[in-house]
Order: structure tokens, then C-alpha cells, then sequence
């Protein structure tokens, strides 16, 4: 169609967060042994039982192969060419407080939009900013501590909660799972930890912002979230890396525990840099994401927006062993230029009457590859499970693709398991539509993909609904075919 | 200087030559109708003015407030005042009618360098149309056109013009597929913005709008011209002898 030029001028549009903060950082040099591990683990005083939690695990990753199943092209990844450790050197005195927090520091984050000190205050969120792999400042501490929430950095929970980290750290995300699991469960630095006690409904939402800034390093951080019986909390992770020529590896894990009767909501917004509009540089973001419903009528639900990353490699999964658990994954993925995406989730039904919802949203422009990938597996134990799962797919011009692999296992006759799958373009019809009501064109698409994507949308934070889509609009606006 | 001047217009839709040589002249406070049988052009022209891709004008001009319609982008003919009623809405899942309503009327009056309209303000306003229009209040919250019946999808155009006031409004088959009291709250909406300022284009195949909303002219399209103009009582002869005679005359 005639607009086209106009179209690789949208699409082309630069990202807004590839900025380096000039920060002395002590920062590894690049390889990985025995004595990187202990060096980390030393580095970061922990204790013993964690020393070797990581070495077992660094061992029985020797003996590990990378995946290789997924719909992606992946540049061969050398582990012995990455720096496994860098922390802003001021770190040595960890901050106490906001005021103490390098100024360049914050200004990253004012950049980002993410003013700790304003948009805390004035959204009541409290922030756990991670710079490169080492937790920065975490605000609103006292408030919630208040409430006995437990909301810090994974290395303050190491020394100041280790009886919690050691009876659940691996015990969903074990090192034994995959190879990037394996990965990080030897070198994570850092990460946060949330623990909300018995009966408490977390005062205001928790978040934390996750930023890769020096060179040739990896992120690996760890988060864990534990909800003990009857409680409640709702938790956002943003991301977002400077733009560099090389690839970087990403390799997160996140734990959640969802007790009796308790809830966890867990929503990310990643904007890791995608690499350019040829498709060189960007995040590898090779992610394991579990939640286990332990206990009776608990629930955790998953919500994503992936706009960023060279290439996603996540499945933010439910393990459904409580009775009448819940588990819920709501996921809208981009892949624009050369990005390529193989998300999904996967709902382990356990425990009789659990329920699962999955609805993806994935689109694809330029020349993006977007690939669902979910598995709903009912065990002969879960009776009456059900699930229902939506797979809705956008495509943007000729050259992008989209793909849904969806697998279904079960083992238990009285289960119902309902999948609904949609392919769509942007019409022209609804382009012009709107261009003759004067709309422009980018505003148009912007509006139409929001559209798409609002039965997710609407299950972020309400403070956050907005940010994700703004995100969409940048990743996106103009794409049409 | 008229409203709307179309001279010898030729125009290709796919490289298939559709208008050929069309000629017609709409000045501010008329109601022009045009009737013709099917395939002869009467919505390429609705699309040719609203400046739709892949609708191609290969000869003849088309002035708008004597502003060459050709050289403007669809988004600013929308914003310099044409309104296309479209004969078959497009659905856009997940928007809300008052979201696009508001951003037509935002990205009108940002044209006119004016301000963007108030929420409260905009919102009474719709409401006051949206009663005349004998529209139900959950239609705000509903997704364009989302599961909207062929009648409320033409009301829906109705409202849009409505509250976007255009100068000039083409109506493409707005009265197909109405029964005849949604087609009075349709005639309604229409007369409610004829004016001395404001013109309308009224594609239809029936007579039996006309009586509602009663045209100053009447022109029959046929093989990509205008073939016959008169005033409404050239509808009433077209009701009762068909077009073949004007064909045969043409």
C-alpha cells in the first residue's frame, strides 16, 4: 500500500533508554570457575550453605547442554567471555537511604521514569532498583516493614532472613531444571526478596527495576516471593539495558510461593534493549519464571509485556498443587526489526478443581518472529481441572511471522481443557477508518494494538497500565501491512 | 466558492477504471443525493473523495473549499471537515467508541490549532447526541463497532458525524439495512446537521430515505458519470421505472 515508506520510517523508530551511566563499577573480569562462584559468593559475605548451594550447582552445569527446542536463532553464547560480576563501586558502603545513592545513579533512573523519590511517593510503589546486578536502594522499607512485609535485596535477605532463603531458595526453580537455571543458581548476584507473613495484604504494590549497564556482563538475579497463608501482595519488575553492538546474556530466575488461600500477582514490563533495526546487538533474555500454589485456593497469575529483547526465552509457569489453585498468565509480546520472541507458560494442574486461564497476545512486525509456546498438563490427580487458554496473534507487514505451538496433556477424564487461537493482520479497513476520522496514522496503530492487547493490559497495576503502553507505542507505532 | 467541486473526475481502482469523467457541484447548505445501480462507482467516488489508498484519480480535479482535495493526506481532508459515513462500518475490537470519538475530536481541533476538548464537557456533548440518536449509554464503554448489528453500526456513523460536525458529509448506503424506524432516527441525525454552512452527499439506492431527508438534488452514477441530475422528483421516476431508461437515454 501506498504509506509504506512512511511505514520503515516508524518502524525504525530508535529506543529511548540506550543510554551508558558513567559509574565506577567493580566489575569481574570476563570467564567462569570454581573460584568466580566463590569469589561472587564471598564478595557477597553469605554464608556457607549458599557457598555450596552455588558450587553444586556450577557443577551439575558443567554437564548441562543449552536448549536448543525453541523457534529461534540464537549466536553461539561464549559463558567464558562474560564478566559474571559488576557492582557501582560505592557499594562497598551500601547506601542507607535515597540520599545517599549516587546522584548519576538517580539520574538513570529519572531517565528511565523512574524518579525513586517522586513517582514512590506519589504512586505509593515502592521501588527495589537493581543496577547491573546489585541491588541499589529500596524505598518505602519502613512502611512495610510496619506491616511485616519483608521487601529488600536478595543479598539483604541472604544475611538478614537466611532461614527463609535456605528452606525455599531452588525449591521451585531447581539448579537441577535447565541450563540457565543451572547458570544462575551458580553465579546470581542479586535479585530481591519479598516475604509477606500470614494474613497480610501487602500495603502498596512492590516493584523493581532492573537495568544492565556495564559492558560485556551478564545480569543474572534471582528473586524469590514468598506468601505465607492468607496473604497477599502484587509485584512489578521493569527492565531496560543501554544499546551495545554485542549481545548480552540475561538469565534470571524467579521463584514464587503462594501458601494456603494466599495470592501473588507478578507483572513485568521488559524493555531490555531489542538490538538495532539490522538486528545487531540486544539482550539475550533466557528467563525461568515459576510459581508454585502450595496451599489450598491460592493463586498466582502471571502478566507480561515484552517489547524488548533480542531474543525472549521465557515461560512464566503455574505449578498447580492446592486445591482449587489458581494460576493465571496474561502476555502481550512484540517482535519488531529482527526480534525474535518464544514465550508462553505452562499450567501443571496437581491438585483437584484447579483453574487456569492463558491469554497471549503476540505481534509481529518487521522482521520479527513471535512464537507462543504453552503447555497445559493435567495430572491424573487434578479432577475437575480446568483450563482456557486464548492465543491471539497480530501480524504488522509482510516479513514478520507468528507461531503458536500449543501442548496439551491429559491425564484425568473429568478435566476441561478449551483452546482458542486467532491470527489477524491490521486491516486496512480499520486503518483507514480511523485516518478518516483524522487520526494519524501512528495514533491509529498505537490505538488498534492497545485494543488488541487490552484484556492484558487491563490486568496490570493501574499505575503501570500506562507505561506498557506507551512501551507498545514506541516498540510498534506506524507497523502496518 | 462551492463546497465540494468535482470536475471530469476519472479515477482506477486496481488499475480498473471506475469513475470516468464525473462532474458535480455541492455549495454549503445542500443535500445532494446519488442513485445509481450497482457497480456504477457510487462508493469508489465516496472513497476517491475520502482519499482511500489504492483509489487512484487518473484525470479531472476535485476542489474542496477550493483546496485541491488531491494534494491532502485522508487524515487532514477528515480534519479540513469531509466525513465519510461508510457503508460498512469496520469493527476494531478493544477500542472504545468514546475513545476513538475522542481522539477524531482532538486530532481535529489540534489541526485547528484549538485545545483538546474537555473530558466533562465532551462527554455531555456526546450524551446529548447519542439521545437524539436514540443510543443506549453502554455504547460508550463498547469497542468500536464490536458486535455492533448492521443498524447500530450505521447509527454509530450518524453519532461520529455528529459530534465531529463536518462540512461536508458523504453518506454511503447509510440507509441500507434499516428498518424504517431506525431509518427515521438515521433521517434525523442527518437533518439535525443540514445548515446553511454544511453539505451532504447522500449515496442511496432507495427512494425511501429521500422522504425523510429530502435532497435539493438528485443525480443518477451510472457507468462512472453522471448520467441524469434533477431535483427529488427524478427519485420518485427512478423509484417507479427503474435505471434502465436512464441508461438507455444516457
Amino acid at each position: 500500500m501506498s504509506s509504506e515508506p512512511n511505514i520503515d520510517q516508524l518502524l525504525a523508530k530508535s529506543y529511548r533508554h540506550g543510554f551508558v551511566t558513567d559509574i565506577d563499577s567493580d566489575t569481574l573480569p570476563p570467564g567462569l570457575d570454581e573460584d568466580v562462584v566463590r569469589f561472587i559468593s564471598r564478595k557477597k559475605k553469605e554464608p556457607a550453605f549458599l557457598t555450596e548451594w552455588r558450587l553444586k550447582a556450577y557443577r551439575h552445569w558443567l554437564t548441562m547442554k543449552e536448549p536448543h527446542w525453541a523457534k529461534l536463532s540464537v549466536n553461539p553464547i561464549d559463558y567464558q567471555a562474560i564478566s559474571y560480576f559488576s557492582a557501582p563501586r560505592q557499594n562497598a558502603n551500601a547506601p542507607k537511604s535515597l540520599e545517599e545513592v549516587d546522584p548519576k545513579l538517580l539520574a538513570t533512573y529519572e531517565k528511565l521514569g523512574v524518579p525513586l523519590h517522586e513517582r514512590a511517593r506519589l504512586a505509593g510503589v515502592a521501588v527495589d532498583a537493581v543496577f547491573d546486578s546489585v541491588s541499589v536502594a529500596t524505598t518505602f522499607k519502613e512502611r512495610l516493614a510496619e506491616a511485616g512485609v519483608v521487601f529488600c535485596s536478595f543479598s539483604d535477605a541472604v544475611h538478614d532472613h537466611p532461614a527463609l532463603i535456605e528452606k525455599y531458595l531452588g525449591t521451585v526453580v531447581p539448579h537441577t531444571d535447565n541450563f540457565f537455571a543451572g547458570l544462575n543458581s551458580a553465579v546470581f548476584s542479586d535479585g530481591s526478596f519479598v516475604y509477606v507473613p500470614p494474613g497480610v495484604r501487602c500495603p502498596m504494590e512492590l516493584s523493581t527495576y532492573f537495568r544492565i549497564n556495564a559492558k560485556n556482563t551478564g545480569q543474572f538475579e534471582r528473586t524469590l516471593i514468598i506468601a505465607a497463608p492468607g496473604s497477599h501482595v502484587s509485584y512489578l519488575e521493569g527492565c531496560t539495558a543501554p544499546m551495545r553492538d554485542e549481545n548480552q546474556l540475561h538469565a534470571a530466575v524467579v521463584e514464587l510461593i503462594a501458601e494456603d488461600d494466599a495470592e501473588i500477582k507478578y507483572s513485568t514490563v521488559q524493555n531490555w534493549y531489542p538490538g538495532d533495526e539490522n538486528g545487531v546487538g540486544g539482550i539475550y533474555n533466557f528467563v525461568t519464571k515459576r510459581g508454585e500454589c502450595r496451599g489450598r485456593n491460592s493463586k498466582i497469575a502471571w502478566t507480561q509485556v515484552e517489547t524488548g529483547s533480542a531474543i525472549t526465552w521465557k515461560y512464566p509457569s503455574c505449578v498447580l498443587k492446592g486445591e482449587n489453585s489458581v494460576g493465571e498468565f496474561y502476555s502481550v509480546a512484540t517482535a519488531n526489526h529482527y526480534q525474535q520472541a518464544d514465550t508462553g507458560t505452562k499450567m501443571i494442574h496437581i491438585g483437584a478443581n484447579t483453574r487456569s486461564t492463558i491469554v497471549s497476545k503476540g505481534i509481529s512486525a518487521g522482521h520479527g518472529q513471535n512464537s507462543y509456546r504453552g503447555l497445559v498438563k493435567i495430572l491424573p490427580s487434578a479432577h475437575g481441572a480446568r483450563n482456557f487458554t486464548q492465543c491471539d496473534s497480530l501480524l504488522m507487514g509482510g516479513n514478520c511471522g507468528a507461531h503458536t505451538f500449543p501442548y496439551i496433556e491429559t491425564r484425568n477424564p473429568s478435566a476441561t481443557v478449551e483452546h482458542e487461537a486467532s491470527t489477524s493482520k491490521i486491516s486496512e479497513d480499520q486503518l483507514f477508518y480511523c485516518l478518516q476520522r483524522g487520526i494519524e496514522e501512528e495514533d491509529a496503530v498505537n490505538m488498534i494494538v492497545s485494543g488488541f492487547c487490552k484484556t492484558v493490559l487491563k490486568e496490570l497495576p493501574m499505575e503501570f497500565a500506562v507505561e506498557a503502553q506507551n512501551l507498545l507505542a514506541v516498540s510498534l507505532e506506524g507497523a502496518v501491512g | 466558492m462551492s463546497l465540494l467541486k468535482i470536475e471530469n473526475l476519472s479515477a482506477t481502482v486496481g488499475g480498473k477504471k471506475v469513475l470516468n469523467g464525473v462532474s458535480l457541484t455541492v455549495n454549503a447548505g445542500e443535500v445532494h443525493a446519488i442513485m445509481g445501480p450497482n457497480g456504477s462507482g457510487k462508493s469508489t467516488l465516496s472513497y476517491v473523495l475520502a482519499g482511500r489508498p489504492g483509489y487512484e484519480i487518473t484525470g479531472g480535479s476535485v476542489q474542496f473549499e477550493g483546496r485541491d482535495l488531491a494534494a491532502l493526506a485522508p487524515e487532514d481532508r477528515a480534519r479540513a471537515g469531509l466525513f465519510l459515513g461508510f457503508q460498512y462500518p469496520v469493527e476494531i475490537p478493544g477500542v472504545n467508541n468514546v475513545y476513538l470519538l475522542k481522539a477524531a475530536m482532538n486530532a481535529k481541533r489540534k489541526a485547528a490549532g484549538e485545545p483538546e476538548v474537555d473530558a466533562y464537557e465532551f462527554l455531555q456533548l456526546v450524551r446529548g447526541k447519542m439521545k437524539l440518536m436514540q443510543m443506549d449509554e453502554s455504547f460508550l464503554s463498547r469497542g468500536v463497532n464490536e458486535g455492533f448489528s448492521g443498524g447500530e453500526k450505521k447509527r454509530n456513523e450518524i453519532l461520529q458525524m455528529l459530534v465531529l460536525e463536518p462540512k461536508l458529509a458523504v453518506l454511503d448506503e447509510t440507509d441500507s439495512g434499516l428498518e424504517i424506524d431506525a431509518l427515521k432516527v438515521v433521517a434525523r441525525g442527518v437533518n439535525s446537521l443540514r445548515s446553511r454552512e454544511r453539505g451532504v452527499l447522500l449515496i442511496t439506492h432507495y427512494q425511501r430515505l429521500l422522504d425523510h431527508v429530502v435532497p435539493d438534488q438528485v443525480h443518477v452514477l451510472a457507468r462512472g458519470r453522471i448520467a441524469r441530475s434533477g431535483d427529488k422528483s427524478l427519485a420518485l421516476e427512478l423509484e417507479k421505472r427503474g435505471y434502465d431508461w436512464v441508461l438507455e437515454v444516457a
